[in-house]
Parts: structure tokens; sequence; C-alpha cells
């Protein structure tokens, strides 16, 4: 494999910079599959969502389930990157992005990094509502977890 | 042991983390959540749907029958919602 980044950040992600990365002096990369997750308004419901974390855990959960894909597949590279803090509609929360020779190795990988990361890696949402009323933290969804059976 | 809350288990409890001395007679995670409701209003409101709770030992995954065994930090939280 070639590169495997995991970060947490308080500012933006910059999708281009760190996909360029996996490219970068490997021509033996054929497939770059990129998956961005960002911050809804809800129809204009939120100004925002705060994101919490478990320093030190966050980053090694989401390494596991890197490395666990990089097992799976022959990966040539993965980053992954998360928000934490304040993120405001429209801003990314979090870039998957894997590379591989072909896409489907590619395809694959993404999607099984970013099915673990929704339901194993320590990160919280609370809403932060447009109208200044007090926001409720962000319900789990069953079927969150029920996309990991089929892995 | 050093305990650790997240998300709306931490504002329930009131604190982001302390220090607990267990009784002898607690010997797993699902024990320590019984235990831990019982120390007031604010743990009972905190752990009122056990079932809920996810919980991680030294910063790893573990079902609450897990063993606390030697861990030195207990994480509990609830489902997250991450990505």
């Amino acid at each position: 494999m070639g590169p495997l980044v995991v970060r947490l950040q308080a500012g933006p992600i910059d999708v281009e910079t760190e996909t360029r990365l996996l490219a970068q002096g490997r021509p033996d990369v054929g497939a770059i599959v990129t998956f961005t997750g960002l911050c809804r308004d809800e129809q204009g419901a939120l100004s925002g969502l705060e994101l919490e974390h478990y320093p030190g855990m966050a980053e090694a959960e989401i390494t596991r389930i890197a490395e666990e894909a990089a097992q799976r597949w022959p990966l040539l590279g993965i980053v992954a990157v998360h928000r934490h803090g304040l993120v405001t509609p429209g801003e990314v929360i979090v870039l998957v992005a894997v590379a591989s020779s072909h896409r489907q190795a590619a395809f694959a990988g993404a999607e099984f990094i970013m099915d673990f990361l929704k339901s194993r890696a320590p990160f919280w949402k609370k809403e932060h509502r447009a109208d200044g009323a007090a926001g409720q933290w962000v319900d789990a969804k069953e079927s969150d977890e029920a996309a990991l059976s089929r892995w | 042991m050093k305990i650790v809350y997240f998300a709306w288990l931490r504002e329930r409890v009131g604190v982001p983390e302390e220090a607990i001395a267990l009784p002898e007679s607690v010997r797993t995670v699902g024990e320590a959540i019984t235990y831990l409701a019982g120390r007031g209003e604010n743990y009972a409101y905190a752990f009122e749907r056990p079932s809920v709770i996810r919980a991680a030992l030294d910063r790893k995954h573990v079902p609450l029958d897990a063993p606390l065994g030697e861990a030195r930090e207990l994480a509990l939280f609830p489902p997250m919602t991450g990505g």
C-alpha cells in the first residue's frame, strides 16, 4: 500500500490537496474514489453542527478501519480526514479518498471505510439551531448500524 | 479508574471525566454502568437506558459484558454519529 493518512482537524478540509497526494509520483494508481460528507442546513433550520470526538481513540479507530480495508482490497493509498468542532452548512465534515489500480477496489474500499467510520469512529454531532434555540444531539440511524452486516 | 463521558452522557453526568474507585464486586462494563447509575440523580438520568450505551476500554470498543480487567480508562458514550 502507498500512503495511509488519517487526520482530525478543526479547520476546513482541502479536498483537492488531500486527494492529489494519492496520485503524486504513483503511475500505478488508476482510480481514486473520493467521498465527501457535507454539513446540511436541514431546510434552513440549522446554522451548523458541533462535532465532539474522543481524542486519541478517534484517530486510532479510523486507522484500524483503514488498515482493515487495505487488507481486504488491493489499495494503493488511503486518506481520511475528519473535522471536529463547529462545522457550518456546505462545509466538508469528512473526506475519504481511496486509490487503487482499478475502480472496483477503490469504490469498495471507500464505501467500507465510510460505513464503519459512521458507526465505529467516536464522533458525536450536536445541532446548532438557526433560530438560537437549544440544539439536539443527532440520533444514530439504525440503517447505519445495519450497513455493517453486509461486509 | 478514569471514566470519561461524551455527548449527552457527558452533559447529563455533568463532568467530562472523573476518577472513581469502583468496588471489587464491579467486574464488567455493564456492572460499572449499574454502579454509576446509583451515584445520584444526574447519573440515574444519564444511564436510564443502559442498552443504548456504548463503551471503550483503553480506547478500544468493547461490549457491555466485557471484563474491566486491568484497563485504566473506561469511556461511556451514546451511539456514534460521525461522518
